[in-house]
């Protein structure tokens, strides 16, 4: 047994004389059997280890194992050497797409293209698709009857159920371009938009998701009508947890409607609206890829000026080269995963709510 | 007391309403405008010129017809058809209509009115025909392309649900070790996804190491590596988390094991939980495209979402188009299918609507 080093001896005050820790005796003694006492606690409850193995290996597999390919982003190619060896090769890739230079000029600007797109995606998305849920809310909170509340709450969370490919394949066919071979006019809110003069006929009649001045648009209202109502379900709830007697005590002060939605329910769901601007904000470099391959994917080459984000531009120059598509991922990710711990720290600082 | 209602309060209540209706009648209106679409004759869904007919109401002195003036109509000598004494039209044997002839064999014509219009379909349909469900229902792809989904979303939902229940169980107890580790190995997947590229590579190996052992049935590839979410292990943990533990050691004193303990126990105390990540499986893998698309090389393996998709990229291709001889509108066919992908969803929707809210309320967590 150890008995030199302060820690294990510790002074008897009643007779005057150091003697050895007891408990320090019984660290130790945990640390000398760490693994054994580990292995014994497993043992002891293997079924809930067991329990844990197909999450463990689920993950491990197709979450895990796809970011060790992410180092294929510091691959420079070189056939003639094995897989392994062409790793950790330095940052060439990176600096292709940053700087660009020589033949790697072209990937540079649509890389720096993509990342504007999705920023622009992202921060519209902020200006116009986030405010929706919450005005929805107030007004959900204002119907009264039961009844009609939910036949509203149907009507208005049902495009979330919807896949991807219905809600695309609704709105290309709604605003598709009319065609001369077969005689026919563009798509009927196309038209519609004609009617009241918001797009020039020939706009149209060539097709809205051919244009790169109408993405953007086209993006955010039929992510508006895909999402706003269901997003509108955690105001709805904060609304409602308010107390009917905080809408009391200010009617009694005589608070007219605008004053109690500006000095009560406001304040009571502002906690509500900043940990959801701030989780929004932190994926705001993670826009889904599905829905922009899915609205531009047939359509002409021109739209992805304004339609190309990060995740597509990747996409598109896998085949190609696989490097770059990894290395613009993985900026991609790393900012975006530094934005997301981002938010959740000012989340937790601001209202003592972690979100993870 | 009955307070009386407020000027502001009922302007405010009446925008309320206003703007709902408006706003839901928006998120309706391409649902209805896609079936009206799917079951509308022809013309209407293309916005193309119809043909119309019109029995002439004047005729001059000497009997010919009179074009009423300014309405661009023309007059156009149509054969009659024969009918039996029933009144039925007369078909020959081919199926091709005949006509009546007079006594030299000319055939008997009268005059019609005939001028062209616009066809509009605005909300609801118009001379309704069923003609492009009848194609599609024809069709073994289709059915094919069901019966792969529903087996994608039966088997994929339990396989995500059994291991994540599983996962949820171990990782709600306090004392599990490195407890803290599994869990941030749960949540750090929600902060950091490595993207499509690497995980298309991913996927790929992991198809080459399926078809390997010997499972060359990419469903099988899709129902077990797709699908899993973080969120909903950590929505199942919270719940685990919050069962008493008086009851579980009751159960443990009565001599239950750990796997009774979940399926008598947790299992039942949380069964509404269960049930909503039950449905958000089952919808996000009934609703699966992208990774289906490119991992299932079969065509005939293909999910509905894909088989929708394939065909909208096919009906839309101009040189289709001008081809396009049917008796429907190729957009009545997708349409047609769109409205057959979410008849199911619609089905179920009133009854799983509640659970969706409860779980998205449920989903502010806590680590």
């Amino acid at each position: 047994m150890k008995v030199s080093g302060s820690d294990y001896l510790v002074l008897d005050k009643e007779k005057g004389v150091w003697v050895e820790d007891p408990e320090q005796i019984v660290r130790d003694d945990v640390e000398k059997h760490y693994w054994k006492h580990v292995g014994l606690t497993i043992l002891k409850d293997w079924r809930l280890y067991i329990m844990l193995i197909p999450m463990i290996l689920v993950f491990l597999f197709w979450r895990y194992f796809p970011m060790y390919e992410l180092l294929g982003s510091f691959k420079v190619d070189d056939g003639a050497k094995a897989v392994a060896e062409q790793y950790f090769k330095g940052f060439s890739n990176f600096k292709a797409l940053l700087i660009g230079s020589g033949t790697f000029g072209p990937y540079s600007s649509q890389f720096w293209q993509a990342l504007r797109n999705t920023f622009l995606l992202s921060f519209y998305g902020l200006c116009f698709g986030f405010p929706m849920p919450i005005i929805l809310a107030l007004f959900f909170n204002e119907i009264r009857s039961n009844m009609a509340r939910s036949v509203y709450q149907v009507l208005t969370y049902l495009p979330k159920f919807m896949s991807t490919v219905v809600m695309t394949s609704l709105v290309i066919m709604l605003v598709k371009a009319g065609s001369t071979a077969s005689n026919t006019n563009p798509g009927i809110i196309a038209q519609l938009l004609v009617n009241l003069g918001i797009v020039p006929q020939e706009a149209a009649q060539a097709g809205l998701l051919n244009n790169p001045a109408y993405f953007r648009a086209i993006y955010q209202i039929s992510g508006i009508w895909e999402t706003a109502g269901y997003d509108s379900i955690v105001f709805f709830a904060a609304i409602i947890a308010i107390s009917p007697t905080s809408y009391e005590a200010a009617q009694i002060d005589g608070a007219n409607k605008w004053a109690q939605m500006r000095y009560v329910v406001l304040p009571s769901i502002l906690s509500t609206i900043v940990i959801m601007l701030i989780t929004r904000i932190g994926s705001m470099l993670s826009i889904g890829y599905e829905k922009v391959i899915l609205l531009t994917e047939k359509q002409q080459n021109a739209v992805l000026t304004t339609a190309q984000v990060v995740s597509t531009f990747s996409w598109a120059v896998k085949a190609d080269n696989p490097g770059i598509a990894s290395a613009a991922e993985m900026m991609n990710n790393v900012v975006g995963m530094l934005l997301v711990i981002g938010a959740n720290t000012i989340a937790r600082k601001a209202s003592n709510v972690s979100l993870y | 007391m009955k307070r009386r209602l407020e000027v502001s309060e009922l302007i405010f209540k009446m925008i309320s309403y206003v703007m709902l209706t408006v706003f839901a009648l928006c998120c309706l209106y391409p649902f209805v405008y896609a079936v009206s679409a799917s079951v509308s004759r022809k013309e209407y869904v293309e916005y193309s010129m119809i043909r119309r007919y019109e029995d002439v109401k004047e005729f001059d002195a000497e009997g010919n017809p009179v074009v009423p003036e300014d309405s661009g109509k023309a007059i156009e000598y149509i054969p009659v058809q024969k009918t039996d004494e029933n009144g039925a039209p007369v078909v020959d044997q081919a199926g091709n209509p005949v006509y009546e002839t007079d006594a030299d064999g000319n055939p008997v014509t009268v005059p019609k009115l005939v001028y062209s219009e616009r066809a509009q379909l605005i909300l609801f349909p118009k001379e309704v025909q069923f003609d492009a469900f009848a194609w599609m229902f024809g069709q073994n792809v289709f059915w094919n392309a069901y019966s792969n989904t529903l087996f994608l979303t039966v088997y994929g939902t339990v396989w995500s649900l059994v291991v994540a229940v599983l996962g949820a169980y171990a990782l709600s107890k306090k004392r599990l070790l490195f407890r803290k580790f599994f869990n941030f190995f749960l949540v750090f997947t929600m902060w950091f996804s490595a993207g499509i590229v690497p995980q298309y590579l991913n996927y790929i190996a992991t198809k080459g190491v399926f078809n390997g052992m010997g499972i060359t049935d990419d469903k099988w590839l899709v129902v077990i590596a797709m699908g899993m979410a973080a969120m909903n292990i950590i929505l199942l943990r919270n719940t685990f988390e919050n069962v008493p533990s008086e009851i579980e050691e009751a159960a443990i004193v009565d001599g239950a094991s750990e796997f009774q303990v979940l399926r008598q126990v947790f299992i039942p105390m949380s069964k509404s939980t269960i049930a909503t990540v039950a449905l958000f499986f089952a919808v996000s893998r009934w609703n699966g495209y992208f990774w289906a698309r490119q991992m299932i090389s079969n065509p005939n393996e293909q999910p509905l979402q894909v088989y929708i998709r394939t065909k909208l990229d096919e009906l839309t291709l101009s040189e289709n188009l001008s081809a396009w001889r049917e008796s429907y509108a190729a957009d009545s066919v997708i349409y047609a299918l769109i409205v057959c992908s979410i008849i199911p969803i619609l089905v179920i929707y009133p009854f799983i609507q509640k659970y969706f809210a409860k779980g998205t309320n449920a989903g502010g967590v806590k680590e």
